[in-house]
C-alpha cells in the first residue's frame, strides 16, 4: 500500500484483492453501525442535540481567533504553555524542543491523530527520542509499521489472528505456548508489555478531543485509560491537537461528548472522559509540566471557504463506519491520515487538489456520511466544491474533461442531442444483437471493465413520443 | 384522487430513459394520466446535467440547467422517472443557478414543483391503488438519491403493494448505495463492482425473482453486473410493473 493520495486508484485495488480485509470491514456494521443507531434512539430527540451541536461547533469556527486567545489566556492562568504551530514542522520542533529542555529520551502516546497527521513519530525516532504508543490499535500498528486505517479505531483493519502474530514476532519475552486466541488475551499480553512504560517514560504526548477556552482545559474521551497514564505518570504532558477542536467551555464540551460517544461507538458514555487543566496543583497529582501545542497545517485557510463547515468535524468517525466506499476498500487505501467523507472534505482543502482529488472523487454522492454526521457537515457537497475546483484548476482527468465537454455541447443542442440519442439507441440495440445486452464498446473500458450494458430498445423515447398515433 | 382541475404536468423523461428505455417514459405517463394529469413531453429537454455538475463542470451544468428551466417552468409540476434527475432539480438547481440573476428564482421556483414520479403520484395525487394485478415476487432497491435526497420511501412501496398478486421482499440494507453513482462507476469501476456485488447478493438472497427500482442508472448498473456473472435475476423500473408492463422483456433481456 502506498501512503500517497495519488496512488488511491492503485491502492483501491489492492485493498478489494485483500481477503483478510473484507471480514475485518464487515465488522463495520455490528462495531459501529448498530451501535450508533441504538445509542441514538435510546437517547430520545437526538436530532436537537445534533443541532445544538452544530450551533457549538459552528461558534467555535467563527470565533476560532478569540476563542484560541482565551484559551492561551486561561492555560497560562494555569501555569501551563500553549505553542502555536503555522504547520507539521513548526509543531515537530515545537515538540521536540519541549522534550529537550525537560532531557526526555522516552516518550509514551496516547491516542492522537495530530500527531499522525504532522508524521511525529518518525521525527522524534530520527533526533533520538523514543515514542511508544499506548492505545491498543496504535501500539498494534506501531510494531507493525503502519499508520492507522481508521480514525478512532487504528487497527481495524486486521483480524486477531494477525494481531496475534505481531506480538509472536515482536515480544521476544513472549512465552510461546501462551494462548493469544482471544481479544482478552491479546488485551492482557498488551499490557504486559505496557505497564512498564508508562512509569519509565519522561514525557506523555496525548490528543484532544476539545479545548475549553474559558476554563484553560484539554479533554479527552477514552476507554482504555492509557491517556490517564500517559499524561499523569510523566513529568512533563504535551497536548498535540488542532486549532478547531478549540469550543467555548465545558458545558459546550459535555453536549458534544454526548454527541461524540453515541456517534463514534454507540456509548452513551466513554470510560474516561479525562479533563486536562494545567500542571500539577496543590493536590499533587499530575505532570510537572503542561503544555499544548495548537497546529494549524492548513485548517485556517478552509475558514470562509465553500469548505468551512469541514472544521466543525469532531472526528467521531461515523461518517467513515456508514461509508459504502470505505466499507468496500478500508482506510489505508486513501494514502493520507483522515480517510473516508471526511478526509475526502478535508484532504483537498489541507493536502492540495492535486494531491488529494481522488478522495473526493470517489463518492457516488450517496449522503449517508451527511446523514449520520453528528454536526451536519455537508460532507458530499464539499466533496463537489473540490471536484469544481479541480475541474477550473484544468486538473480533471483529460478524458472526463473531452467526454464531458462533446456530451454537453449535444445537451445544450436538442435537435443534435436528438439525433445523436437516436443513432446511439440503434448502435447499442444493435450492438446487443440476440442476447439483449452489450458485452464491449470501444472507449467505455471502464463501464465494461466489471459489467455489461442492457441494450436500448432501438429507439428514443423522443421519437416514440413524437410518433405515437 | 383529488378534485378540481387536472395539473399540467411537465414529464421530465432523463437522458438514460430515453435512450435505453422508452417503455419507462410510457409507463409514466400512462400512470400520470391515470392520476389526472394532462402530461407533456417538451422536445427541448436532453438531460438534467447532472453529469457535469456532479463532476465539478458548473458552467456546463448551468448552461443545461437554463435549458431545462426555459423548457418546464410554465408546467404545473415536473415530473421525472428517477429519484436522481428529479433530485438535481429539486435540490441542486437552486445552487447551479445562484450566481445569475436572470434565472435564480426561475430556478428556485422550478425545483419547488420538481418530483420523482411516484411520490408524486402518492403524495400530490392522492393515488392509492394501480389497479393492475401481476404475479411476480419483487425487491425493491432504493435509490439513494431518491430515498435520502428526495426523502422517498414509503411511496413507491405502498403502490407496489396495491399491485394484485404482487409480493414485496424488503434488502436487508436497503439504504446502502449500489455503486452507480454516474461517472463513479466509470472512474472507480472496481469499487463500483464490489459494492454492486453486495447489493446483487441482497437482492439474490431476498427470495425475489424480479428487483425493481426509482432509478434506471442504478439498474442498469445492477442488470449489467448480473449479466457479466450470469446470475438471473429480472431488472426493470418499478413503473413498469404499475403500469401493467411488468410481463414485457426485462432489462437486458432479448426481445422477441
Amino acid at each position: 500500500m502506498n501512503l500517497d493520495p495519488r496512488a488511491f486508484p492503485e491502492n483501491a485495488k489492492q485493498a478489494l484483492a485483500d481477503e483478510t480485509l473484507k471480514p475485518a470491514l464487515a465488522r463495520l456494521k455490528t462495531h459501529f453501525q448498530l451501535g450508533r443507531r441504538y445509542s441514538s434512539a435510546r437517547y430520545g430527540d437526538f436530532e436537537a442535540l445534533r443541532d445544538a451541536g452544530q450551533a457549538i461547533r459552528d461558534h467555535s469556527i467563527t470565533h476560532l481567533d478569540t476563542l484560541l486567545e482565551t484559551f492561551e489566556k486561561s492555560v497560562v492562568a494555569r501555569g501551563g504553555k500553549v505553542h502555536w504551530a503555522r504547520n507539521a514542522e513548526d509543531a515537530r520542533i515545537a515538540i521536540l524542543a519541549i522534550l529537550r529542555e525537560t532531557g526526555a529520551t522516552t516518550v509514551t502516546k496516547g491516542k492522537s491523530m495530530v500527531t499522525e497527521e504532522i508524521l511525529l513519530n518518525p521525527y522524534l525516532k530520527q533526533n533520538g527520542i523514543t515514542p511508544i504508543e499506548t492505545d491498543l490499535g496504535e501500539y498494534i500498528i506501531q510494531l507493525r509499521h503502519e499508520p492507522p486505517s481508521h480514525i478512532i479505531a487504528p487497527a481495524f483493519h486486521l483480524s486477531k489472528e494477525q494481531v496475534a502474530d505481531t506480538f509472536r514476532e515482536s515480544h521476544t519475552t513472549l512465552d510461546p505456548n501462551r494462548s493469544l486466541a482471544e481479544r482478552t488475551e491479546l488485551v492482557g499480553e498488551a499490557r504486559r508489555m505496557l505497564r512498564a512504560t508508562f512509569e519509565s517514560a519522561d514525557a506523555g504526548i496525548t490528543g484532544a478531543n476539545f479545548l475549553a477556552a474559558e476554563e484553560g482545559a484539554a479533554i479527552i474521551v477514552t476507554n482504555e485509560g492509557n491517556g490517564d497514564l500517559t499524561r499523569l505518570l510523566p513529568k512533563t504532558h504535551i497536548v498535540v491537537t488542532g486549532i478547531e477542536k478549540v469550543v467555548q467551555n465545558l458545558t459546550d464540551v459535555a453536549v458534544l461528548v454526548r454527541l461524540l460517544t453515541r456517534s463514534a461507538t454507540g456509548q452513551e458514555i466513554s470510560s474516561y472522559v479525562s479533563v486536562m487543566a494545567g500542571p500539577r496543583g496543590r493536590d499533587g497529582d499530575g505532570p510537572e509540566n503542561f503544555h499544548v501545542v495548537l497546529v494549524d497545517n492548513g485548517r485556517s485557510n478552509l475558514i470562509g471557504t465553500e469548505a468551512h463547515d469541514v472544521l466543525r468535524c469532531i472526528r467521531c468517525s461515523a461518517c467513515l463506519n456508514h461509508c459504502p466506499i470505505y466499507a468496500a476498500i478500508g482506510g489505508h487505501a486513501y494514502g493520507a491520515t483522515y480517510p473516508g467523507p471526511i478526509g475526502a472534505a478535508l484532504n483537498p482543502g489541507t493536502l492540495g487538489v492535486a494531491a488529494a482529488g481522488h478522495h473526493a472523487n470517489a463518492s457516488t454522492f450517496c449522503g449517508r456520511c451527511a446523514e449520520v454526521c453528528p454536526v451536519r457537515i455537508p460532507l458530499p457537497k464539499i466533496m463537489r466544491h473540490w471536484r469544481a475546483r479541480e475541474y477550473a484548476e484544468g486538473l480533471a482527468p483529460r478524458t472526463i474533461v473531452l467526454g464531458l465537454g462533446f456530451w454537453a455541447f449535444a445537451a445544450k443542442h436538442p435537435a443534435l442531442y436528438r439525433l445523436g440519442a437516436s443513432f446511439m439507441a440503434r448502435v447499442l440495440k444493435m450492438f446487443g444483437g440476440k442476447r439483449g445486452h452489450v458485452r464491449s464498446l470501444p472507449l467505455m473500458g471502464g463501464w465494461f471493465a466489471v459489467r455489461d450494458f442492457p441494450a436500448p430498445q432501438g429507439k428514443t423515447f423522443q421519437e416514440l413520443w413524437r410518433a405515437r398515433p | 384522487m383529488s378534485a378540481g382541475q387536472s395539473p399540467r404536468v411537465g414529464l421530465f423523461i432523463t437522458c438514460l430513459v430515453d435512450l435505453v428505455r422508452p417503455q419507462i417514459g410510457f409507463a409514466a405517463v400512462k400512470l400520470l394520466e391515470r392520476a389526472g394529469c394532462i402530461v407533456s413531453v417538451p422536445s427541448s429537454q436532453t438531460c438534467c446535467g447532472q453529469p457535469a455538475w456532479n463532476a465539478g463542470a458548473d458552467g456546463h451544468a448551468a448552461d443545461i440547467a437554463r435549458k431545462v428551466v426555459d423548457a418546464f417552468e410554465t408546467f404545473d409540476h415536473v415530473v421525472a422517472p428517477s429519484g436522481s434527475c428529479a433530485g438535481m432539480l429539486r435540490r441542486h438547481y437552486p445552487e447551479v443557478l445562484a450566481n445569475d440573476p436572470a434565472y435564480a428564482s426561475r430556478a428556485r421556483a422550478l425545483a419547488a414543483k420538481s418530483h420523482e414520479l411516484m411520490s408524486f403520484l402518492v403524495r400530490v395525487r392522492g393515488m392509492k391503488d394501480t389497479g393492475i394485478s401481476c404475479d411476480v415476487r419483487v425487491c425493491y432497491h432504493d435509490s439513494c438519491s431518491s430515498l435520502r435526497e428526495m426523502g422517498v420511501k414509503a411511496e413507491p412501496r405502498q403502490l407496489l403493494a396495491s399491485v394484485q398478486g404482487l409480493a414485496l421482499d424488503e434488502l436487508k440494507e436497503p439504504e446502502v448505495c449500489c455503486g452507480f453513482g454516474g461517472l463513479f462507476s466509470v472512474k472507480y469501476p472496481e469499487i463500483s463492482e464490489r459494492m454492486g456485488d453486495d447489493k446483487v447478493a441482497d437482492a439474490l438472497g431476498s427470495g425475489a425473482d424480479t428487483l425493481v427500482g426509482p432509478d434506471l442508472g442504478c439498474l442498469l448498473h445492477l442488470a449489467g453486473r448480473m449479466e457479466r456473472q450470469g446470475k438471473s435475476m429480472r431488472v426493470r423500473h418499478a413503473a413498469e410493473i404499475l403500469a401493467g408492463m411488468g410481463d414485457e422483456p426485462a432489462l437486458g433481456e432479448p426481445r422477441k
